[in-house]
């Protein structure tokens, strides 16, 4: 776990020298979502329906954005080929990888959203429920990301390609996060949805470290 | 599987594909034909949707057609990951904008049934939503594997991306079904027939399988292809 560990802990470091990266990001997430509301209109009570849609559509712009860079630094600097030729799993450094990038992206982005929602009219217990379900999906986000940003290292136009094969993937995680908010405008409890989108966030866990190692291993052969 | 193994051989493949592919032709256009005049004439038209349910006879099949395309194209991906099996990767390059153009027609035919039936040309409903989904895919698919200067690296990010892919319709699949329950509960008909009447069901087989012989038909003469052109690359790269 070492190794694992290190690595993390070089990323985490690698961006807190350069905090302006994740300011961008946020900057970013919070200019997107306030453009809504001047294309829409101000009426709250329309506001208030499309607020969780919206906060969870611009966080995983938001997300995607900041993926395209996740590996091409190594993968430039010559870091990538060193972590092929380590003597410890590439799936654990691969996980490393998106780990950090939650850290620095999820997170705060989870953290942000219900402080926008209150903007949105948003009452008490959906903005809890819109950070708890952001909270447990942007895992996901992190790793089909991490996946298309491997498959795309080295590719012409990555940053559009990146996007195009990501966003059809997380549309799982975009109908029970934003959904959730609805239910419990409905009434209803959002123990299921949060369920599904664990089981979701665990599926990518399983499936996409194995993914990202084949094609990082490609990338540097 | 095993029998199969003797025409990973690109050469051998194009023998064999040669001595197929006129026939293949021929027999595709002849079924497409009786297919065509059964759909056109032979089908009765239905009590309450008239001539428009003749869509029905190019629609449901591309629908099935784009869905096995990509299962096609996850056992091509798994087949050059295992072994490396160098037509594999020309197979699925040569099928994958089959597959998406079966998915556009059907999304399309749906679109000209939707107007007379449901008196828009588009609705949310979960299963126009899945297939645009799987459109977007196909679209991925083919974008990765063009990407890159060295074609053989976008073959395999792209093999991998059909892996990934094929795990995740399923849930995609699932998850669009959920979510157009809560969206909107049941405000479309469905055609959840009780059951289908032979004199409709039999020209809507018989053109399953001439548009099954089409696919392949298109998928045989597009490997050809990319194994010529593959072959030209290496020529020009060594000249």
């Amino acid at each position: 776990m070492s190794g694992f560990t290190t690595l993390l802990m070089r990323d985490l470091r690698l961006v807190l020298r350069r905090p302006g990266d994740v300011g961008v990001v946020l900057a970013f997430f919070v200019v997107a979502t306030v453009l809504f509301p001047l294309g829409i209109g101000p009426e709250t009570n329309v506001l208030a329906r499309i607020a969780a849609g919206v906060l969870w559509c611009a966080a995983l712009f938001a997300a995607l954005l900041s993926l395209e860079r996740l590996f091409a630094a190594d993968y430039e600097d010559g870091t990538l080929d060193l972590l092929l030729l380590a003597p410890w799993p590439l799936e654990l450094a691969a996980l490393a990888k998106c780990l950090a990038h939650w850290i620095v992206t999820g997170l705060p982005l989870s953290l942000l959203a219900p402080v926008l929602g209150i903007a949105f009219g948003l009452d008490g217990t959906s903005l809890l429920a819109l950070g708890a379900t952001l909270l447990v999906g942007t895992p996901t986000l992190s790793l089909i990301g991490g996946l298309a940003a491997a498959l795309t290292l080295g590719a012409r136009k990555s940053g559009a390609l990146l996007a195009l094969l990501a966003l059809p993937l997380c549309v799982p995680t975009l109908i029970f996060g934003a959904g959730a908010i609805e239910t419990l405008a409905a009434g209803d409890g959002i123990v299921t949805h949060v369920a599904i989108l664990a089981a979701l966030a665990l599926v990518a866990l399983a499936t996409t470290p194995w993914a990202i190692a084949a094609a990082l291993r490609q990338a540097g052969e | 599987m095993a029998d199969l193994h003797f025409l990973a051989n690109p050469a051998r493949f194009r023998r064999f594909s040669q001595r197929v592919l006129p026939g293949l032709g021929f027999a595709t256009v002849l079924m497409l034909a009786v297919g065509a005049y059964m759909a056109f004439f032979v089908a009765p038209e239905d009590y309450q949707q008239g001539k428009t349910v003749r869509i029905m006879f190019l629609h449901v099949p591309s629908a099935w057609l784009s869905m096995g395309g990509y299962a096609l194209l996850a056992a091509l991906g798994a087949s050059l990951l295992v072994w490396r099996h160098p037509l594999a990767a020309l197979m699925a390059r040569a099928a994958a904008p089959v597959g998406a153009s079966f998915a556009a027609v059907c999304l399309l035919t749906g679109s000209l049934w939707g107007r007379p039936m449901w008196g828009t040309y588009w609705v949310w409903d979960a299963r126009l939503t899945s297939m645009l989904l799987l459109f977007f895919l196909y679209l991925g698919h083919i974008a990765l594997s063009r990407a890159y200067d060295s074609p053989e690296r976008g073959d395999r990010a792209a093999a991998i991306l059909a892996l990934i892919g094929v795990i995740n319709l399923p849930i995609i699949k699932f998850s669009v079904d959920w979510w157009n329950t809560l969206h909107q509960p049941a405000s479309i008909t469905r055609l959840d027939a009780p059951a289908i009447h032979n004199s409709i069901l039999v020209p809507l087989l018989w053109m399953a399988v001439s548009l099954l012989f089409l696919f392949v038909w298109l998928v045989l003469l597009r490997t050809e292809t990319e194994i010529d052109r593959r072959r030209l690359e290496n020529a020009e790269a060594a000249a």
